[in-house]
């Protein structure tokens, strides 16, 4: 990021240290004791009486392999903020310095459960075994999906904030019912992601009153990445986020959203928790947006390099890293390999999306309902005569493409 | 046969639609115990149990966005917003999310929600107790909207909404609640997207829809005391609308009115004039027009009859259009 060398004309003046000290105690708001850190960013794994027995039950490879899909969707984000600068992509959202918590929790999840992502759960995404390439139809305006979320329960992202929160209860409530209509189904959770920003949403409210009134098995994770585009999370809320749980009476936790085991290891019973009936759990993971919001931002403008510098120590790759080497669990024969995969990984989401074929029209007449509305009909028909007529060359030589912004594709 | 009011009709539609569908479930404010507050869920909750008749917290977002989540995973909620002016909380909800799901999601995706929203003035109650709010509704891809006059229409187009794959809104015309008609227990009444002919007549087409069917009705038996025949169409379907049927009807007339209670700017009479005079500019005697709320926020209830057209606004019109 250029962010390190443009500290911008506003914060002229300020002492930079003392602001980010500032902001990052009052955004803490709890003494650091109350976060749950299983990993340190020295990379030493710390006990933890309710927590440390989900990572004492991993297996090496299983703790290697949260390594390997960090850096996997971090190559993966890279490559997609390659793709929109080259101009193939019209946005992109970046996740980097949230892979810890997106691959904590989303490992924790069971193929039974239903996640509702916003817009930047790529490393969610990636753990629930979505074609990542998919995720780019969205941004380079090929589709408003993409993916089937029925095939690996990963909804479609939402760009309006928060709204996921609820259907992620109803989802739950759905649960409920068929649980008690079939006990041999698979105990299942839902998990609503949202952000810092989102959490001002009425709708985040409603979604927790629902879920505790009754009972749901709803997961609400919250990425506290410190900033809503350029608002700063003190002008959100002057408590910690997770303090907010105790007043729709759930249960809250705060993780390092950085430490990727210390995320998976509460996520891990707050999905017990919930499967088991006994209703929904907050886990505010607080960690650090380290790139623009999206490619269209500029965090030049709002925040200091020294911020970013300061995040940037506590990366979650780094601290895992250094943990496996120190248990002799990854050597740089490993380390190799993943960065070979995570090229590979790049190479095929950059062919795939170059390869991605245009939508037609129709297909939009088509879905806007799922029975014929006769009005659509009328308007596709009226479409198709339309087009008939620069296809039978009765208009000069002109054709609707030719005329279109920018010339024929 | 039976005889009974809309109220009733609609509770009695709703009572077949969870005992026929057992993905079915009602969701709204007050709707158990109580029986909403017009009482159109009434005894439900006592014969299907809370979990199939949820009184929720009093929240219309959390509503429908719980019931958007509740048809992702295969169930049918259908939920009551307790008066038209407070469906604005979940707008977003049914607007960005609901009306979308499907077209977002390539076809992969179905979320059929119904949506009740009482509607409509001429109850003397207070501020957002009397809006006609169906025009928002119209406008958005994706949504279908209905909207009974008669009890057997309400009994009917409340079960054929929970089988339709798509999103419905029902807008029940609150101050016909109590209006009483017959019922046909045995069949549906067909396509519940295709507009009624109720009377016909041969010098004037009147399109109404909802609280203001019995005003065009006896509008209709008034002009024909004066000499004048006009045929009434029931719209019946907001979304999609059954131009066809306008259509045929005012080929053989050549005068079109249109009757609601929300207000004309912007309205769905706007949009039905405009059509109808491009399908039917030649066979028309009169420009089509408009009888309908005023550009202003619903009036005091001491007014309000001012503000709603009634038979002699209609009947305005109709000399109007028979001038030309």
């Amino acid at each position: 990021m250029g962010a390190a060398q443009l500290p911008t004309t506003e914060f002229e003046g300020m002492e930079p240290d003392d602001r980010a000290e500032a902001a990052a105690e009052a955004t803490a708001g709890l003494p650091a004791g109350d976060m749950v850190q299983l990993l340190d960013e020295r990379g030493v794994l710390h006990r933890h009486a309710e927590y440390s027995a989900f990572i004492d039950a991993l297996q090496p490879d299983q703790l290697r392999r949260f390594y390997s899909d960090m850096a996997a969707v971090r190559r993966f984000d890279q490559e997609a903020t390659a793709l929109q600068r080259q101009g193939e992509l019209a946005l992109w959202v970046p996740l980097t310095g949230q892979e810890g918590a997106q691959i904590g929790v989303g490992t924790a999840t069971e193929p039974q459960d239903y996640l509702f992502p916003t817009y930047r759960e790529h490393g969610v995404a990636l753990t629930r075994g979505v074609d990542l390439a998919q995720l780019l139809r969205l941004f380079r305006g090929i589709s408003n999906g993409g993916w089937n979320p029925k095939d690996t329960n990963f909804h479609l992202y939402t760009l309006v904030l928060a709204v996921q929160t609820l259907h992620a209860v109803g989802y739950a409530m759905g649960i409920q019912r068929d649980r008690a209509a079939d006990p041999a189904l698979p105990p299942a959770a839902t998990v609503a992601f949202f952000g810092d920003g989102a959490s001002s949403e009425g709708d985040v409210h409603e979604a927790m009153v629902f879920a505790a009134s009754y009972q749901a098995p709803t997961v609400f994770f919250c990425q506290n990445n410190h900033w809503a585009i350029s608002v700063p999370f003190e002008v959100q809320s002057k408590i910690p986020l997770v303090n907010r749980a105790d007043g729709y009476g759930m249960p809250g936790i705060r993780v390092d959203g950085n430490d990727v085991l210390g995320v998976y290891a509460v996520s891990q019973w707050a999905l017990e928790h919930a499967r088991s009936g006994e209703g929904p759990v907050l886990i505010e993971a607080f960690t650090y947006r380290l790139g623009a919001h999206t490619t269209a931002d500029d965090p030049t403008k709002y925040r200091l390099a020294v911020e970013e510098d300061k995040w940037r120590a506590k990366d979650p790759l780094v601290r895992l890293e250094k943990f496996l080497r120190a248990q002799n669990l990854a050597d740089d024969d490993f380390f190799a390999q993943v960065r070979a995969d995570g090229d590979e990984l790049a190479a095929y989401v950059r062919k795939a999306t170059l390869a991605m074929t245009l939508p037609d029209i129709r297909s939009a007449f088509a879905n806007v309902y799922a029975q014929a509305h006769p009005l659509v009909t009328e308007e596709l028909e009226w479409f198709e005569r339309y087009e008939a007529r620069f296809a039978a060359g009765d208009s000069a030589g002109t054709t609707a493409s030719d005329r279109t912004e920018g010339g024929a594709a | 046969m039976t005889t009974l009011t809309i109220a009733k009709a609609i509770n009695e539609g709703l009572r077949a639609t969870l005992r026929n569908e057992p993905k079915s479930l009602l969701m709204g404010e007050d709707i158990g115990a109580l029986g909403g507050v017009y009482r159109v869920t009434e005894g439900l909750k006592k014969e299907f149990g809370p979990e199939r008749v949820v009184d929720t917290p009093l929240a219309e977002a959390g509503i429908i966005g719980t019931a958007i989540g509740l048809a992702l995973r295969g169930y049918r909620p259908v939920c009551e917003i307790q008066f038209d002016g407070f469906v604005f909380p979940a707008f977003n909800q049914i607007t960005t999310q609901l009306a979308k799901m499907h077209a977002r999601s390539n076809g992969q995706l179905t979320t059929p929600v119904v949506i009740r929203i009482p509607y409509g003035g001429g109850i003397g109650s207070v501020e957002h107790h009397s809006e006609s709010p169906e025009a928002l509704f119209a406008h958005t891809a994706g949504l279908r909207i209905m909207t009974p006059s008669n009890p057997n229409d309400a009994y009917w187009m409340i079960q054929q909404a929970v089988t339709c794959p798509d999103p419905v809104i029902i807008f029940e015309p609150k101050r016909r609640y109590w209006l009483k008609g017959n019922v046909d227990l045995g069949s549906a009444p067909g396509d519940p997207f295709q507009a009624h002919v109720l009377r016909q007549g041969t010098d004037a087409t009147i399109v109404a829809y909802g609280p203001l069917v019995p005003v065009a009705l006896a509008a209709a038996e008034a002009a024909a005391e004066d000499g004048s025949s006009v045929e009434v169409i029931d719209l019946r379907s907001l979304s999609p609308i059954d131009f066809d049927t306008i259509t045929t009807s005012v080929q053989k007339t050549g005068r079109l009115l249109i009757a609601h209670e929300a207000p004309t700017f912007g309205g769905l009479g706007g949009e039905i004039a405009a059509r109808i005079t491009e399908r039917c500019f030649y066979a028309l005697e009169a420009p089509a027009l408009r009888i309908g709320g005023f550009h202003m926020p619903y009036p005091v209830a001491r007014v309000e009859e001012h503000y709603l057209p009634d038979i002699d606004r209609v009947l305005e019109a109709l000399d109007r259009a028979l001038a030309y």
